[in-house]
């Protein structure tokens, strides 16, 4: 059996004293497309935030390629070095609700700054790379406009191509369209859609509900801090075992 | 008034004038240059430094922001004397207004990166940058350039504040005026001279500044 790209085995995270995460498992090979559905408070996107490293979290590993990240393993469980941190954390590429793309640089500067500062690529191949992405997502028309210029559907899909210009193992996608206008919305999951038909591995915090019925190979629906039910997104939403999840689905908009 | 007498006056006294006026620029660009070096690091210091480190830079701050200028150069001049450390006039001086300007920049430049998105700093770190590097390429740029208009108005406030020097006996362009009155007694027209270099000085500043921001605008 080959290393699955990502593993989470029995992850638990607290803030203060409440525990949001009370041990999450999730195994994605690659290539896999992942939704995750829940209500919000549900615990979705703090997971999703502890695999790029954005949370701390008390126990429980994650391993992304096989390799154990955030934490050192056994025999003593240390929070690794900052650069240690950085170095994983550019395993995985992650795309916000709110884009966060940087105000004072273009398009382009945008998506070559992680190439250049983060794997020194040398500055022509980071252009490249960064246009080929940009193209790829549609965006190269605009490659030399500034985020305040760009509607919020292009701004997500050149935060789209930053993150996957870093090639990571696996995209982290929060809620991506939630702050989009709803005309917006397609343009970015087409995006993704498309992404997704190419083999990119992706896990996905999604209230579109058609979306992740469409796209993903696999939904995970979390509750209180854990995963009650997953499975192929047919049996998911049409077949749904726990009195929650069918109780989630009706009032959740399709 | 006799317009002809006081103009020989005043090209008699050219000489000096001009001296006073390059001491007052040379003071006021050295303590702003200064200030605003010292002032970033009372800005990181605020934001990012350890707990003591914090309560240190805190404490500097108010005492400084509590203080009127005046008593601060008299302080810088008088009392460091007392305390072993002899300072000529012009050095008392700068160190006086660099740190008058350092509490601005710094109070000023905390402000602006406080204000920065977290999603700033998430984003970069998500691509993988590290923290210095999210400083360098992120979070200095945005804040440094909200911190402009503010940066410019202390620079303004500097060129003003450095007319107190002139009580520890700085030759900068109010000292030379009085000189020259003792001299030539017409205090009413070398006040006005005087008064109108100072508004020339702060409003080249302010359109210096403007000009600054325009171009520093991001495009939107």
């Amino acid at each position: 059996m080959t290393t699955p790209v990502l593993e989470i085995t029995d992850l638990h995270k607290k803030f203060k004293e409440i525990e949001v995460l009370k041990g999450v498992d999730l195994t994605m090979a690659t290539g896999d497309v992942v939704s995750i559905i829940g209500s919000s408070g549900s615990g979705k996107t703090t997971m999703l935030r502890c695999v790029n490293l954005l949370e701390d979290f008390q126990q429980g590993s994650i391993r992304i390629d096989g390799e154990e990240i955030g934490y050192t393993a056994a025999p003593e469980r240390r929070r690794r070095k900052e650069s240690e941190i950085a170095r994983q954390r550019s395993m995985t590429g992650m795309v916000f609700q709110q884009f966060n793309l940087f105000p004072h640089m273009t398009a382009l500067g945008n998506v070559t700054l992680g190439l250049t500062k983060v794997k020194k690529l040398p500055k022509p191949d980071a252009i490249a790379i960064a246009e080929k992405w940009l193209e790829r997502v549609g965006m190269a028309e605009r490659r030399n406009h500034y985020p305040g210029q760009l509607s919020g559907g292009q701004q997500q899909r050149v935060a789209i191509a930053r993150a996957i210009a870093m090639n990571p193992k696996v995209m982290l996608f929060d809620e991506v369209t939630s702050a989009l206008d709803p005309e917006l919305v397609n343009e970015v999951l087409n995006v993704i859609k498309s992404l997704a038909a190419d083999g990119m591995t992706m896990l996905l915090v999604t209230h579109e509900m058609k979306f992740a019925y469409e796209v993903s190979r696999r939904v995970v629906f979390m509750n209180q801090g854990r995963i009650d039910e997953q499975g192929a997104p047919e049996e998911i939403f049409r077949n749904p075992q726990s009195k929650r999840l069918a109780e989630f689905l009706k009032n959740a908009k399709f | 008034m006799d317009f002809a007498r006081f103009f020989a006056d005043l090209w008699t006294a050219r000489f000096a004038l001009l001296e006073g006026v390059g001491m007052t620029l040379v003071i006021s660009v050295l303590s702003i240059i200064l200030g605003t070096i010292l002032g970033i690091g009372v800005a990181l210091s605020l934001v990012y430094g350890g707990r003591i480190q914090r309560f240190v830079v805190r404490v500097f701050l108010e005492c400084v922001r509590g203080i009127p200028v005046f008593v601060l150069i008299l302080a810088c001049y008088y009392l460091l004397s007392q305390a072993g450390i002899q300072l000529t006039p012009f050095q008392a001086g700068v160190v006086a207004l660099t740190v008058f300007c350092s509490s601005h920049v710094g109070e000023n430049l905390r402000g602006a990166l406080l204000a920065l998105p977290r999603g700033q700093t998430e984003a970069a770190k998500a691509i993988g940058l590290t923290f210095r590097q999210t400083f360098v390429y992120i979070l200095a740029p945005q804040a440094l350039r909200q911190a402009v208009p503010a940066w410019i108005n202390t620079a303004a406030e500097l060129v003003k504040a450095s007319t107190l020097l002139s009580v520890i006996g700085v030759v900068e362009l109010i000292l030379t005026t009085r000189q020259i009155i003792a001299i030539k007694p017409r205090p009413l027209e070398f006040y006005f001279v005087a008064g109108m270099v100072y508004f020339l000085i702060c409003f080249s500043i302010e359109r210096l500044g403007r000009r600054a921001e325009r171009r520093l605008a991001l495009p939107s």
